[in-house]
C-alpha cells in the first residue's frame, strides 16, 4: 500500500457525511430538513457557497421532491445527493419506488430516527428498514470513520450497479457524535471513483428522442426489467465486496463486505445486530468470552440485498441472537430475516432501544447471556 | 412576431402509434410543442393522458426524450434535470408537459417551489378541465357548474386561476395559450425558451370524451372558449401584462359572442338552467375585470 496523505480530523457522523459527499464530486444535491439529518444539508450548502464543493443546491419544498430532484438530475447523467430522516424518509415513498425502478443511481443518507406518534427525534431503525423492499441497497455503518468510507463506496456501487444506495447511520448515536477519523486525499477518492458515465441507465438529451417509462406493449417486458432489478440485486453483493476491498487496498481499511465478522472463531453462539450499537454488543461479546461463554457476533452491513450466504455460515452455532432496534406487528426485521436462513429454531430474537431508549453492553451482555442459557421463554423477547 | 404556419419546421414529433383519443386537444399542442423545440426540449411528464399517449413502450409515439414520473414529482424533477444539464455542460430545456391535476392539485406545491427558486424549466400545464386519465373526475381547474364523473349535478366551486397564481410568485413569464391559436403558442413558447428561469404556459386544450362533444370540434370548442370571454389569452413578460389577439379585442363585452354558443357544444354543461348560464357569464365578466386591472397595474412605466 501507498502512504497517503490522510487528514486526521474529529467529526460528527453527520459532518462525515458531507466530507465523503464533498470528496465525491456529486453535480446536484437536493434535501430538506429534518433531525437528525439537517446538519448534513448545511454542511453542504456551506461547502458549495465557499466553493469548496461545485454542485447545484436545489432547495425543496419537501423530501419527495428532494427525491424528485436528485432522480431528474441522475436520469440525466449527473451524479446526485439526498439525505433524510424516519418521516422525511416516509415523505418519499413513491419516489424510493420510482428511483429504484429506474435503475436510477442515487446515493442518500438516512439518519436513523423512530417514527411518530409521539413525536421524538431519537434513534430506532424502523425508517431505514421500511424501505429495505423498495429496490435501494440499504446499508448501515457502526461509527463515524465508517459513515465516511461507506457513503464513499456507495457512490461506487450505485453507479456500477445501477442500483440507489442508502447509506444508514444512527441517529445522535452517531450523527451528533464527535469521533476522530481518517479523511482521504481527493486524488485517492478520485481514483476510487472516476465520473460516472451520464449515458446509463439511459441517456437523456436534448434531440435524442427516447421514452423512459411509458405504458408497457407487453406486461412481460415490465415483469423481466423487475426480474432484472433482482438479479442486479444479487450481482451488487459481490460488487460490495469486490468495492470493499478495492477501497481497503487504496485507503488501508477494509470492513468486510456484506458484513462483519467478529470473534466468530470457535464459536457457539452469535450475535446478530445492524448499526452503531454494535460498538457495545462487540464490548459484551468480549466480555462473556472473558467469563468463557464461547460468542462471536456478525455485524450486518448491507440489509439490502442481503447477506443470506454469510448469514448461513452461522448455521453450525447453537444459538443466535438477533438484535432488532425495531418493532413490527411480527417481531423484529432482522430476526424474521435471519430466522428465514437459519430456521426459528435456532434464533432467539431480541428488540431493544426502541424509541431511543440507551441499551449498554451490560444489557447486552445480559440478554445474550440468558438467550444463549435458553431462559427465555418466548422467540421475540422485548427489552 | 408573427407566425407563419406554412414556415414552421416539418419534422415531426407527434407519430403514428400513439394512443390518443380521436380529436385530443393536449395532443394538438404537443404537436405545437415539438414544432417549436423539438431539438431542444427535454420532457417531464407525470402520470396523466400525456403518459398514456406515448403510445406502448419500448416504442413511442412521441419522438422527443421523455421521463415519466410520479404524478406530483413532475416539476422537481424537471428541475433535477435543468441541474444537471447546467453542470455538465448540456445545452437544452426542461419542460414540464402535465395535466392541470397534476400541476394545480397534487403537484402543486412542487410548481410553486420550483417558481419561487425560479429553476430554470419550462412548465405547460394543458388544461382538459379534470382529471381524464382516470375516467373524468373533477379537479380544482374544473370550471363551475361542469359535469364530471365526481360532480354528477355539476361542480359547486370555481376554477381555480393558476396562472394569476404563478404570476404572483414573481417569475419572469407566464402566459396563457389555446390549441385553436397554434401560432400564438408556437410564439409564446419560443419566446419562453429564450429566458432563464421559470416560465409557466395554461395550455387550453379540450378533450371530447371529457367534455362530451365530437371529437371534429376540438379547435371549433377550443376557438369559442376564447370568443366568448371564457378563456382570456394574455401573456406576462418583462413585468408587463397584456391581452393577446383575439382577446384583446375583446375587452368591450359586447364583442364577446353569447355564452352559450361556447356551452351548447358540450355535453359536460347540458343540465345547465338559464339563470346558472347568467350567473356564469357574470363571472366571467367578474374575471375580465380582474385581469384588466392586474393588466393595468403591471404596465412599463412610461
Ligand atoms: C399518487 C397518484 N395518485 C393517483 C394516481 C392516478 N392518476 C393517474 S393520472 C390521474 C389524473 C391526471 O389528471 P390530470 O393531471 O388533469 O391529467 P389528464 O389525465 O387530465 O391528462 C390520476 C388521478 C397516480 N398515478 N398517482
Ligand atoms: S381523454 Fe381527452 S385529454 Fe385524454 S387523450 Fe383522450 S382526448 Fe386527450
Amino acid at each position: 500500500m501507498r502512504t497517503l496523505a490522510v487528514l486526521k480530523t474529529a467529526l460528527t457522523g453527520n459532518y462525515a457525511v458531507a466530507h465523503a459527499v464533498r470528496l465525491a464530486k456529486p453535480h446536484v444535491i437536493a434535501a430538506y430538513p429534518i433531525t437528525p439529518q439537517t446538519t448534513i444539508v448545511e454542511k453542504l450548502s456551506e461547502f458549495v457557497a465557499k466553493g469548496e464543493l461545485k454542485a447545484s443546491f436545489v432547495n425543496v419544498e419537501s423530501e419527495f421532491s428532494a427525491l424528485a430532484v436528485v432522480y431528474g438530475a441522475a436520469m440525466a447523467g449527473a451524479r446526485a445527493f439526498t439525505a433524510t430522516s424516519s418521516h422525511g424518509l416516509f415523505y418519499m415513498y413513491e419516489m424510493l419506488w420510482w428511483a429504484a425502478g429506474s435503475r436510477a443511481p442515487i446515493v442518500m443518507a438516512v439518519v436513523t430516527r423512530t417514527l411518530g406518534p409521539p413525536w421524538n427525534i431519537h434513534d430506532e431503525h424502523n425508517d431505514i428498514l421500511a424501505i429495505r423492499d423498495s429496490g435501494w441497497a440499504v446499508a448501515m455503518a457502526s461509527n463515524v470513520q465508517e459513515v465516511l468510507d461507506l457513503t464513499i463506496q456507495a457512490f461506487k456501487l450505485a453507479e456500477s450497479a445501477y442500483i440507489p444506495v442508502a447509506v444508514g447511520l444512527d441517529g445522535f448515536v452517531l450523527s451528533h457524535t464527535v469521533e476522530s477519523i481518517e479523511l482521504p486525499p481527493q486524488e485517492a477518492v478520485d481514483e476510487f471513483l472516476p465520473p460516472r458515465r451520464p449515458d446509463l441507465p439511459l441517456r437523456l438529451r436534448p434531440g435524442e428522442p427516447i421514452t423512459m417509462g411509458n405504458i408497457p406493449s407487453d406486461d412481460r417486458l415490465h415483469a423481466e426489467h423487475l426480474k432484472n432489478i433482482y438479479r442486479a440485486s444479487q450481482e451488487a453483493k459481490k460488487l460490495v465486496k469486490s468495492i470493499d476491498a478495492e477501497y481497503g487496498k487504496l485507503v488501508g481499511r477494509e470492513y468486510g463486505g456484506m458484513v462483519e465478522g467478529f470473534e466468530l472463531e470457535g464459536a457457539r453462539y452469535a450475535v446478530v445486530c445492524m448499526g452503531a450499537w454494535c460498538g457495545d454488543a462487540k464490548e459484551a461479546v468480549r466480555s462473556l468470552r472473558r467469563e468463557g461463554v464461547p460468542v462471536g457476533l456478525m455485524r450486518i452491513r448491507f440489509v439490502r440485498p442481503f447477506p443470506d450466504e454469510e448469514v448461513a455460515e452461522l448455521s453450525g452455532m447453537d444459538r443466535v441472537v438477533v438484535f432488532d432496534r425495531d418493532i413490527t406487528p411480527a417481531g423484529g426485521i432482522l430476526g424474521r430475516e435471519v430466522a428465514s436462513v437459519l430456521g426459528r429454531d435456532k434464533v432467539v430474537n431480541v428488540l431493544a432501544g426502541l424509541a431511543g431508549v440507551d441499551f449498554k453492553a451490560d444489557e447486552f451482555r445480559k440478554a445474550v447471556k440468558h438467550a444463549v442459557e435458553g431462559e427465555y421463554a418466548d422467540r421475540v423477547v422485548l427489552l | 412576431m408573427t407566425v407563419r404556419i406554412d414556415l414552421l419546421p416539418k419534422t415531426k414529433y407527434v407519430v403514428p402509434g400513439n394512443s390518443a383519443c380521436a380529436g385530443c386537444g393536449m395532443m394538438i399542442g404537443l404537436k405545437v410543442l415539438g414544432m417549436a423545440l423539438g431539438e431542444e426540449a427535454v420532457l417531464s411528464i407525470p402520470a396523466s393522458c400525456a403518459s398514456v399517449v406515448q403510445g406502448l413502450g419500448p416504442k413511442s409515439g412521441v419522438a422527443l426524450p421523455i421521463l415519466n414520473v410520479p404524478f406530483a414529482s413532475a416539476a422537481s424533477v424537471a428541475t433535477g434535470m435543468s441541474e444537471a444539464f447546467r453542470q455538465l455542460g448540456v445545452k437544452g430545456q426542461a419542460v414540464v408537459w402535465a395535466g392541470d391535476g397534476g400541476t394545480a392539485d397534487i403537484g402543486f406545491a412542487a410548481v410553486s417551489a420550483a417558481a419561487e427558486r425560479n429553476s430554470d424549466v419550462l412548465y405547460i400545464m394543458y388544461d382538459n378541465e379534470a382529471y381524464m386519465n382516470t375516467g373524468i373526475q373533477r379537479s380544482s381547474e374544473t370550471p363551475k357548474g361542469a359535469w364530471t364523473t365526481t360532480t354528477p349535478t355539476g361542480k359547486r366551486e370555481a376554477k381555480k386561476d393558476v396562472a394569476l397564481i404563478l404570476l404572483a410568485h414573481g417569475v419572469p413569464y407566464v402566459a396563457t395559450a389555446n390549441i385553436a391559436y397554434p401560432q400564438d403558442f408556437y410564439r409564446k413558447i419560443k419566446r419562453a425558451s429564450e429566458i432563464r428561469g421559470f416560465k409557466f404556459i395554461h395550455l387550453f386544450a379540450p378533450c371530447p370524451p371529457g367534455w362530451l362533444f365530437d371529437p371534429s370540434l376540438t379547435v371549433e370548442v377550443a376557438r369559442k372558449a376564447v370568443e366568448t370571454g371564457v378563456f382570456i389569452l394574455w401573456e406576462y413578460d418583462n413585468g408587463e401584462l397584456k391581452l393577446n389577439p383575439p382577446s384583446s379585442a375583446l375587452v368591450d363585452k359586447s364583442r364577446r359572442k353569447p355564452l352559450v354558443e361556447y356551452l351548447k357544444l358540450q355535453g359536460r354543461y347540458a343540465h345547465l338552467s338559464e339563470d346558472q348560464i347568467k350567473q356564469m357569464e357574470e363571472e366571467i365578466d367578474r374575471k375580465w375585470q380582474f385581469l384588466l386591472r392586474f393588466a393595468q397595474a403591471a404596465r412599463p412605466r412610461a
